[in-house]
């Protein structure tokens, strides 16, 4: 079934009585080439482009609940291409070109809107640092644009600019960046890789994994073992519990992150916007509510849910930055489980057992990297070698000494 | 969280710093054969894990003591707290 306008008026015409299901509920096959653990935002874009772009078909992906009921379905779900170092940024710059033409690709309305992202500046030194940030953007071929705070008043006038300890003097700005619907992503990768013939299983928990003379034979679910050629784990979150089963430590601590939405308002935010002085970034979804978070709750948890001072801290860093946001009544709030990795980048790549494959470490910033992830763990597992821009995100390069460290904080996951 | 600190009794978790892993502890012998690869490990991986969790905190707005925190992780309830030093004497007298 391909959707398209015609389709939803004749549908609209009809009583809506001709829809499907948008994927299948198979049972597992005994074995796969292809096995990928976790039916998030990832592991469902590593399906699709598998199918998709490295015509591997016979492929599974393995979700212990429901399709997209991990971190794709709790984040803020902001995407932008403005990193700084060389590791990173052409990575997140493939995933916002990825992002631009998704839409077409999976034919699904992932509400895609590039609405742009201001990071707001408070002194010279941090113009200085977003200037060079703005730079680093702009030679990976992204956009980025300095705004004085004459530009930016005009845009967004609703902001304090006198703020006593942090006045704001402008903000470096990118125009492509912007929202998507987030569970209309992991629909559109799942519809996507299930109409080309992956298997979706869903309440299939990986219990164990079967491996042998250094080389993994498959997978133990409650739903039975399936063997598989190759083993990809995309489990954000869970990745230290799911790589214990291989005996695997990781370079990684499992945090939680709070995120809250406000009652629906009229539109009143234009984009996206961040007060990392504050601790604060806001942004306002397509029904009205604005959605907005701040720094993770910051000692281990496995919760999903936070504790009252990082409530209070976000909302404090709301009202310094736009005093009207006070009048708003908070409608929700939540927490999702990052994998804070211990340089603040994530990992891509193959392990020291034989067709087991990792791709997490994605702090908070897995939701904007979907695409990217996806594409480039599909070339991973799919040719044995990594992406070109994925080629930075080593399992060894802790070791080794080439770590991504955005913030140059150190080897402390609760700081990145 | 309150923290139960074992000399100053509950204490509100904001007014600690959080650490990680007790086993930051462990610090290895730089000495010994292997100690680049043990200094990697110990500085870079982690357990992790699902449950209880040992953990340093230390409280920097209160007597700025490190303490070692027995917490679960998935439901965030605090079992015990004793002071790091303690820990450490304790450990040191095991070897």
């Amino acid at each position: 079934m391909k959707f398209s306008g015609l389709k939803v008026i004749g549908q609209a015409l009809t009583g809506h009585k001709g829809w499907k299901p948008l994927w299948r509920d198979p049972a597992p096959k005994s074995h796969y080439d292809i096995v990928i653990i976790g039916g998030g935002g990832h592991g469902l874009a590593t399906a699709f482009y598998l199918a998709k772009v490295f015509g591997k078909a016979n492929v599974a992906v393995l979700e212990k609940g429901w399709l997209g009921s991990g971190n794709i379905g709790r984040n803020t779900t902001i995407i932008r291409s403005n990193y700084l170092l060389p590791g990173n940024q052409p990575f997140y710059e493939f995933s916002m070109k990825l992002w631009e033409e998704l839409e077409q690709e999976t034919n699904f309305n992932s509400m895609v809107s590039q609405r742009g992202i201001l990071n707001l500046f408070h002194s010279d030194a941090q113009r200085d640092a977003y200037r060079r940030r703005g730079n680093a953007m702009l030679l990976s071929g992204a956009d980025a644009q300095m705004l004085d705070r004459d530009a930016l008043r005009e845009m967004v006038p609703f902001l304090n600019y006198d703020n006593a300890r942090f006045p704001i003097k402008g903000a470096l700005m990118q125009a492509r960046a912007g929202t998507a619907r987030h569970d209309g992503v992991a629909w559109g990768y799942a519809r996507g890789a299930d109409s080309r013939g992956v298997d979706l299983i869903q309440n299939c928990e990986v219990t164990g994994m079967k491996i042998e003379a250094g080389k993994i034979l498959g997978v133990e679910t409650t739903r039975g073992f399936i063997g598989a050629g190759k083993v990809g784990v995309a489990v954000a979150g869970n990745s230290s519990r799911v790589m214990s089963m291989a005996d695997k430590r990781l370079p990684i601590e499992s945090h939680v992150l709070q995120a809250f939405v406000s009652e629906g308002l009229k539109p009143t935010i234009p984009g996206v916007i961040t007060f990392g002085a504050g601790h604060f970034y806001v942004s306002q979804s397509d029904k009205g509510g604005l959605v907005f978070g701040g720094d993770i709750d910051g000692y281990n948890s496995y919760a999903q849910r936070g504790n009252l001072p990082v409530v209070e801290d976000v909302l404090e860093g709301g009202m310094a930055l736009m005093p009207m946001i006070g009048r708003a009544r908070l409608l929700r709030s939540w927490g999702g489980i990052m994998d804070m990795s211990m340089d603040g980048s994530p990992i891509i790549d193959r392990t020291d057992v034989g067709g087991l494959y990792f791709n997490g470490g994605w702090c908070y910033g897995g939701f904007k990297a979907t695409p990217a992830s996806g594409y480039a763990f599909a070339h991973l597992l799919a040719t044995d070698t990594p992406h070109d821009t994925a080629t930075a995100f080593r399992m060894d390069r802790f070791e080794r000494g080439y770590v991504i460290d955005e913030k140059g904080v150190g080897a402390q996951p609760n700081l990145h | 969280m309150l923290i139960p600190h074992p000399i100053l009794g509950p204490r509100d978790a904001q007014e600690f710093t959080y650490l990680g892993d007790a086993a930051l502890m462990l610090r290895p012998d730089p000495t010994q054969d292997n100690a680049e690869a043990a200094f990697s490990e110990y500085i870079y991986f982690r357990d992790n894990p699902v449950g209880i969790h040992q953990e340093l905190w230390f409280h920097e707005q209160g007597d700025r003591s490190w303490l070692v925190v027995t917490r679960n992780t998935t439901t965030h309830e605090i079992l015990s707290a004793e002071l790091a030093s303690d820990v450490k004497r304790k450990q040191e007298g095991d070897q």
